[in-house]
C-alpha cells in the first residue's frame, strides 16, 4: 500500500512502517479481546483459556455446553425476556418523546432553546452512578422502584438524548419550504408529519431508536438500584454472575452480545448511507 | 424573510404602522401573533419530553442532593432534648431538665420505634453513639427521676460533655457533616472544623486517584487514539471504512462483555499469562498479576473510552486539508517540523472534545473499576456505591455524589464552550 514518492529518504521510510505498527497494535487492542471470546465460548472445558485441544483444532476439544447451558437456565431466559420487554418499551417511548422535541428544538422561534436542550441533554451527563442513586431514593418514595415501569422510565430518561441529538442532525439539512408545499397542496398537520417529515427524517429516528435500545439494553447501574428480583436484566445477570462465580456461559452470552452489536453497527451503517443518498451525496 | 426585513428597518417603523393585512389586522400585531403561535407550537413540541425528564432524572437529582444536607431525623426523634438545649452554654453538662427532656425523648421514640434512625444518624459522626443510645432505650421503662442520675446510671457516657455537644451541633433540621466527611473533615469536641483521624481520612486520597487515573486514562487514549485517527483520516475511504469498523464494533459492544474479556484476557490463568509462560517470557511460577489492580482498571478504561478519543479526533481531522502539510513541506519544513507545527495545532480541538470527553465518562466509572480494579483500582464511583448498598450511609453517599456531580457539570461547561453539545457526533 505504500507507494512513496522517489525523494522520500530511507528514515521516512522507516517511520511510515513504524507508524502503521503503531496502529496496528493499537487496533489489536480494540479488537482482539473482543473476537477471542467467540472461540473461547465454545470450549469444552470450563476454562476461560484456549486448551490444548483448541489450539489444534480438535473437534472434541469444542462444544456448544454453554449455549445449552444458555438456553435451559430459567434465569437466563427470565433475564433476557426482561431485557427485551424493558428496552423495548424504553425505546419506543424514548423515540416518541426525543423525536417531538427534536422537531421542537429545530423550528425557528423556540424559546429559550440553549436551556432546553441542556436539560434534554443532561442524563448523558450525569454519571450512571449519581443518576443510579438518585433514582433509586426518588422512585422508592413514589413506590416506582422494583417495578417494571420504574426501570423503563429511568432507561427512557437515559435513551432520549441520543434521540434528541440525532434526530436534530437530521433536520439541520432539512427543507422546511417542504412543509409549506404540503400545505399548500391541501395536506392538513398530521399528514405532513406522517407523510413528509417522518419519511425524511426517519434515518434519525431509527440511528436514535438503536441508540436508545443498546443503552437500555446494556445499562446496568440503573438496574443494580432500580430492579428486584423480578426486573433482573441480562446486564445484571452477568455482572452477578462475574462477581460470584465466572462461568464460560457468561461468554457465551457475550458472544451472542457481540453478534448483536454486528446487527445494529450494520443497520446504522446502512442507514447512513441511505440518508446520504437522499440528501444526494456520495455514499463514501 | 420578507417579515423579517420590515421589523429590523427602524426606517420602516411609520410605514409599517399602516400596513394591514387583507382582514384589516395591523401588520404588526398580526405578525407578533404568528409568532406567539410558533413559539407556543414549538415549544408544546418540546414539553412533553421536558415535563418527562424533570419529572423523571432531574427532581431524583435533586432529591439526592437534598439529602445530603437534610437532617431530620434528629429533631424529630427528640425534640424535647433540642428545645431543652436551646440556649445552653455548652460548657458543662446540662442539668436535670434536659435530661428529663431525654429520658421522655427515648421512651417515646422506644415506644414509636424511631429511636433508632436517631441513634443511627448519630453514630455516622462518633461511632459508639448508636449502642450508647439503644442500650439506654432497651431499659427505658426503667427510668425513673432524678432523670440524671438515672440515665448516667444506665450509661456514664450520657456525663461525657462531648455527647451533649454532638447532640446539640445535630439539631437543627439541616447539616453540613456529611460534605465534611466526603472531604475527611469533621468537628472536633468544641465544635471546631478539623480533619478527621487518620485511619478514617480516604476520601480526598480517592478523588485524587480518581482525578489522577483518569488523566492517565485520557492521555493514554490520546497517545494510541491519535495515530489511529490520523490512519483514518487520511487513508482512501474504502480502506478507512473497513479500519473503522474495528473502532466502531468495540464502540457498539456491551460494556459488561468488554469487561468480562478483560477478565479472561488478563488474570493470572489468562490468555496473555498462559501465552507468554508458553513463549517463555515468564516462568509459570512467575505468571504476573494483571488484574484486580490498579493495571486492570487502566488497561480495560483506556480500551473501552477509546472510540470516544478516535471519534471526535477523526472528524477532525478528517477536515484538515493535506495542502497545508505539502505546502510546510515545500517552504523547506522537514516532515517532524511540518507535523508539529502545522498539523497538530489544527487537531487542538479534536483533542480538547475527545480529551474532556473520555475524562468525563471516566471520572464517573463504577462497573470497569468494581469489575477488574481489586482493592487499589477503585474510584470515587466505587465509594458511592459502597455507601448506598453496603454502609446505607445514605447522606454521605448524596454528598459525595454531590461533589461528583459539581466536577463533572464544570467539565461539561467547558466541553460546551469548545465543541458545542449540537456539534457532537454519535457513531
Amino acid at each position: 500500500m505504500a507507494k512513496f514518492a522517489p525523494y522520500v529518504g530511507r528514515l521516512e521510510k522507516t517511520w511510515h512502517y513504524t507508524y502503521l505498527t503503531i496502529c496496528g497494535l493499537v487496533f489489536l487492542y480494540l479488537i482482539l479481546p473482543i473476537i477471542m471470546i467467540v472461540p473461547l465460548s465454545f470450549n469444552a472445558e470450563p476454562y476461560f483459556t484456549f486448551t490444548e485441544g483448541m489450539l489444534a483444532f480438535d473437534p472434541e476439544a469444542y462444544s456448544t455446553r454453554w449455549y445449552q447451558d444458555f438456553f435451559t437456565s430459567q434465569s437466563w431466559l427470565h433475564s433476557i425476556k426482561n431485557s427485551f420487554i424493558i428496552a423495548i418499551a424504553a425505546t419506543f417511548l424514548a423515540t416518541s418523546l426525543g423525536t417531538l422535541a427534536a422537531l421542537g428544538l429545530s423550528r425557528p422561534h423556540m424559546p429559550g432553546r440553549e436551556l432546553v436542550m441542556s436539560i434534554l441533554i443532561s442524563p448523558m451527563i450525569v454519571p450512571l452512578i449519581i443518576s443510579g442513586a438518585a433514582m433509586f431514593f426518588f422512585y422508592s418514595q413514589i413506590n416506582l422502584a422494583q417495578t417494571h415501569l420504574g426501570v423503563i422510565l429511568a432507561h427512557t430518561a437515559l435513551g432520549t438524548p441520543f434521540v434528541v441529538i440525532t434526530v436534530t442532525a437530521t433536520l439541520v439539512g432539512f427543507d422546511r419550504s417542504l412543509i409549506r408545499a404540503a400545505n399548500n397542496l391541501g395536506a392538513d398537520d398530521r399528514v405532513v408529519f406522517f407523510r413528509i417529515i417522518l419519511p425524511l427524517i426517519s434515518p434519525g429516528v431509527i440511528s436514535g431508536a438503536l441508540f436508545a435500545f443498546i443503552t437500555s439494553f446494556d445499562e446496568v447501574v440503573i438496574v443494580l438500584f432500580l430492579a428486584g428480583y423480578e426486573q433482573r436484566t441480562i446486564p445484571l445477570e452477568m455482572w452477578s454472575g462475574i462477581r460470584e462465580q465466572i462461568s464460560p456461559t457468561i461468554l457465551a452470552v457475550a458472544t451472542m452480545l457481540v453478534t448483536l452489536s454486528v446487527i445494529l453497527l450494520a443497520t446504522l451503517e446502512i442507514l447512513r448511507r441511505r440518508s446520504e443518498a437522499h440528501r444526494g451525496m456520495a455514499p463514501t | 424573510m420578507a417579515q423579517a426585513d420590515i421589523t429590523q428597518d427602524a426606517g420602516a417603523e411609520t410605514r409599517l404602522d399602516k400596513l394591514t393585512t387583507a382582514d384589516g389586522t395591523p401588520l404588526k400585531a398580526s405578525i407578533r401573533r404568528a409568532m406567539r403561535r410558533n413559539k407556543l407550537l414549538a415549544f408544546g413540541l418540546a414539553a412533553p419530553l421536558l415535563f418527562f425528564i424533570v419529572f423523571s432524572f432531574l427532581m431524583p437529582i435533586f432529591d439526592m442532593a437534598s439529602r445530603s444536607v437534610e437532617n431530620h431525623q434528629i429533631p424529630e426523634a427528640l425534640p424535647r432534648t433540642v428545645e431543652a438545649l436551646e440556649g445552653w452554654n455548652g460548657q458543662e453538662v446540662p442539668g436535670e431538665q434536659a435530661f428529663k427532656a431525654l429520658a421522655l425523648d427515648i421512651q417515646e421514640g422506644q415506644r414509636t420505634r424511631t429511636i433508632g434512625q436517631a441513634a443511627t444518624r448519630l453514630n455516622y459522626q462518633e461511632s459508639g453513639m448508636r449502642s450508647l443510645i439503644m442500650g439506654t432505650a432497651r431499659r427505658a421503662d426503667q427510668l425513673e427521676p432524678p432523670y440524671k442520675e438515672a440515665l448516667i446510671e444506665i450509661n456514664d457516657d450520657w456525663a461525657d460533655l462531648s455527647v451533649w455537644r454532638l447532640i446539640e451541633r445535630e439539631s437543627g433540621y439541616y447539616t453540613a457533616s456529611y460534605y465534611l466527611n466526603a472531604i475527611d473533615l469533621t468537628y472536633s469536641d468544641t465544635g471546631e472544623i478539623v480533619s478527621q483521624p487518620e485511619y478514617r481520612q480516604i476520601y480526598v486520597m480517592l478523588f485524587i486517584r480518581t482525578l489522577w487515573m483518569s488523566a492517565l486514562i485520557t492521555g493514554l487514549a490520546l497517545l494510541l487514539g491519535f495515530p489511529v485517527a490520523h490512519l483514518l483520516a487520511t487513508l482512501p475511504a474504502r480502506h478507512a471504512n473497513l479500519l473503522m469498523i474495528l473502532v466502531l464494533l468495540p464502540f457498539w459492544t456491551s460494556l459488561l462483555v468488554r469487561t468480562t474479556t478483560w477478565i479472561v484476557v488478563l488474570q493470572t490463568e489468562g490468555v496473555l499469562n498462559d501465552m507468554m509462560v508458553w513463549l517463555g517470557v515468564i516462568s509459570d511460577e512467575g505468571r504476573l498479576q494483571m488484574i484486580y489492580n490498579q493495571i486492570g482498571t487502566i488497561v480495560a478504561m483506556t480500551q473501552i473510552l477509546l472510540p470516544f478519543m478516535i471519534l471526535p479526533l477523526y472528524s477532525v481531522m478528517k477536515g484538515i486539508s493535506p495542502s497545508y502539510m505539502r505546502a510546510a513541506k515545500s517552504l523547506g519544513a522537514r516532515p517532524p517540523v511540518a507535523f508539529w507545527r502545522v498539523y497538530v495545532p489544527q487537531t487542538i480541538p479534536g483533542m480538547g472534545a475527545g480529551g474532556i470527553l473520555v475524562f468525563i465518562l471516566a471520572i464517573g466509572y463504577y462497573i470497569t473499576p468494581a469489575l477488574v480494579g481489586g482493592q487499589s483500582g477503585q474510584l470515587i464511583s466505587n465509594y458511592i456505591a459502597y455507601h448506598m448498598q453496603q454502609s446505607l450511609n445514605w447522606g454521605l453517599a448524596a454528598a459525595i455524589g454531590t461533589l461528583l456531580l459539581a466536577g463533572v457539570l464544570i467539565l461539561y461547561a467547558t466541553y460546551n464552550r469548545i465543541v458545542g453539545i449540537d456539534n457532537m457526533k454519535l457513531g
